[in-house]
């Protein structure tokens, strides 16, 4: 065994209570770095899960209608004009299978998904309610916003006259499978479709307004023929949503938004927590430095005797000094382990307090792998910071003076 | 039987910055290998400060001092400390031991601090060293469960255990009891003529002073005497 570990140890083991106090302050900041992280972590994407759940990542349509040319003025003439935007109608993507295999070449991207989507009213008997209808292959817009794991009942294929409808609509018209209702466009295009599914997405304004049709039905509907309004996007990595938008829009000249812009509020909102947390963990790793380092200044103190008379027997300034570095390092190591597994069981006994009517945590909490490696580097290189001051003093001592020192 | 272990040539030691005090007054000495010499002196005499000028835990404010042929003036203070470790040995008034570490590991830890690790040798030297003192059923022992003659016999091993060649022994028996003491002092001397160690031993005890080869008198700063026997 290395000399200095040695003698490193043997002094922790002789520190007694002073030792229990040290390890157990720095494992408690452990813990508590880790008990925030792993709850505001899991707020955070349980918020983001929720957000994204009825949403694709981006939304690629047509770029907005602007007038190109409001005046012809003859020659010599001069003119002034006020330009008033055009009111934006339902526009359809121009050539969206072509559109869809560029999207699809591009990486990060997972799946994609044409929709024809629009407002419409939905009417049984004498009650009558305004939609969002959307045109879709099932199939693909599973992969986007995931309907079949939250149908309550019936299946989301949509084979000829089939709609899947929110649950609240379903309450609000009081139908059920197999029940015909009657969709209409804005243009007066109706038709009556038959109830193939209701789903439940865990947010009212879409359980309330969507009606999910085949995308042909949409298009007669919506008055598309073969056409698109949206392409929806599903990436592999969410917070790389806006680049790939960016790379979308060069590529293809449409308009592509990203979740994070059109969730602005939230993310700003994340950041927000994700910035007052890391502030919190500042501080506490700032009470744990200043404890380690008083509690090793002490042992300094208190062991000068001992220090004087290892440097009169052939123990080099540089040795002691890495003796105490050591300990800082030691507590610092095992405050990570302690400290991870304190506040794993903090955060894991915090998820079973509350508890949704399903069995799912009301508050998720997130242990990744990775918070658990950087807490414990950062308890580590903490403990080795917070021992250089004390061990450069320990390095320092007169040994002769040291040696009458009691 | 002449080979120099230790020279000291215009030794001086001040302390203080505003008011100087000369503790050491220009000393020349030399130590020779196989010496057992006294240092006597009243307190205030300088003798301890000579003592750590000479077991380089402090350096002087000019002379020459040179330990087994190196002068020590260029040395920096890993070196120095390594020809400490190397060539030197410590006995202490109050033995000084370490009191988180057993007898054995006590012996053990000034050679484990040279190789720069704890190796099954070192245990069995310092135990082999503890045997010879007589502490061979004490070996894991901690020093507050030892006795003081038993406690300064640790410290002899520890100081003998590398065979320096130059012991510096500061009032080795100045704690025990006259029995105790006598015992402690035999045992340095019977190193002393095994090992053909150099000891230079700090006393107040005129009794045991005559029983060296030689005696040292400093009195202020200066040495007044000194005489073989």
């Amino acid at each position: 065994m290395r000399y200095e570990l040695f003698v490193a140890l043997r002094f922790l083991r002789q520190g007694g209570a002073q030792t229990v106090l040290i390890f157990g302050g720095a494992a408690f900041g452990v813990g508590v770095i880790v008990f925030l992280t792993a709850l505001l972590d899991g707020l955070q994407n349980n918020l983001i899960d929720r957000t994204l759940g009825s949403q694709a990542h981006v939304v690629v349509r047509a770029p907005d209608l602007t007038t190109k040319r409001p005046f012809r003025l003859g020659p010599g003439e001069k003119g002034a004009a006020v330009v008033e935007r055009p009111a934006q109608r339902l526009q359809g993507v121009d050539e969206w299978p072509k559109v869809m295999r560029t999207v699809e070449a591009i990486p990060g991207v997972t799946a994609t998904s044409p929709v024809a989507n629009g407002p419409g009213f939905i009417r049984r008997g004498q009650a009558e309610k305004s939609i969002n209808v959307f045109g879709v292959v099932p199939e693909r817009f599973d992969r986007i916003v995931p309907i079949t794991p939250k149908l309550i009942e019936g299946h989301f294929r949509l084979e000829g006259g089939e709609v899947v409808i929110g649950q609240v609509l379903a309450d609000d018209l009081g139908v059920g499978l197999g029940d015909k209702i009657r969709l209409t466009g804005t243009q007066g295009v109706s038709e009556v479709f038959a109830v193939a599914g209701v789903f439940d997405l865990g947010n009212r304004q879409v359980n309330q307004r969507w009606a999910l049709v085949s995308l042909r039905a949409a298009q007669a509907l919506l008055q598309l023929p073969g056409g698109i309004t949206n392409l929806d996007i599903r990436v592999e990595e969410i917070f790389e949503a806006q680049a790939l938008a960016d790379q979308i829009e060069r590529r293809t000249g449409l308009k592509a938004d990203s979740w994070m812009v059109l969730n602005n509020d939230l993310l700003v909102g994340l950041k927000g927590q994700s910035s007052s947390g890391t502030m919190i963990s500042i501080f506490v790793v700032i009470a744990v430095a200043l404890g380690i380092a008083s509690v090793l200044i002490v042992s300094v103190v208190q062991k000068q005797r001992e220090i004087g008379i290892m440097r009169a027997t052939g123990t080099t300034a540089q040795l002691i000094q890495r003796i105490f570095l050591i300990q800082g390092a030691i507590v610092g190591g095992f405050a990570s382990v302690l400290g991870s597994l304190l506040g794993a069981g903090l955060a894991k006994l915090f998820e079973g307090l509350a508890q949704n009517p399903n069995g799912s945590p009301t508050f998720p909490v997130s242990l990744s792998p990775g918070l658990f490696v950087t807490a414990s580097l950062v308890a580590v290189v903490v403990g080795l910071a917070s021992a250089w001051g004390p061990a450069r003093r320990a390095a320092r001592l007169d040994p002769a003076q040291a040696i009458r020192s009691v | 039987m002449s080979e120099p272990i230790l020279e000291l040539r215009g030794i001086t030691k001040n302390f203080g910055t505003e008011v100087v005090t000369e503790v050491l007054r220009g000393l020349d000495l030399r130590l020779d290998r196989g010496e057992l010499a006294a240092l006597m002196g009243p307190s205030g005499s300088g003798k301890s400060t000579l003592l750590n000028v000479l077991g380089l835990l402090d350096r002087p404010n000019s002379g020459e001092l040179t330990i087994l042929g190196q002068d020590t003036k260029s040395l920096d203070d890993a070196a120095l400390t390594r020809l400490r470790g190397r060539a030197l040995g410590f006995i202490f008034q109050f033995h000084h031991l370490i009191p988180g570490f057993n007898a054995w590991e006590n012996v053990a830890l000034p050679q484990a601090a040279l190789a720069g690790r704890m190796m099954d040798e070192h245990q069995a030297t310092a135990r082999r060293m503890l045997e010879e003192v007589g502490l061979g059923d004490r070996l894991d022992h901690l020093p507050n469960q030892l006795s003081g003659g038993q406690q300064q016999r640790v410290a002899i091993a520890r100081a003998l255990v590398h065979h320096p060649a130059l012991v510096l022994a500061d009032e080795p028996t100045g704690n025990l009891d006259s029995h105790s003491a006598d015992e402690i002092f035999e045992l340095m001397r019977r190193f002393h003529r095994e090992l053909q160690t150099t000891f230079l031993v700090v006393t107040h005890d005129s009794r045991l002073a005559d029983r060296c080869d030689r005696i040292i008198e400093l009195v202020d700063g200066r040495i007044v005497q000194d005489r073989r026997r």
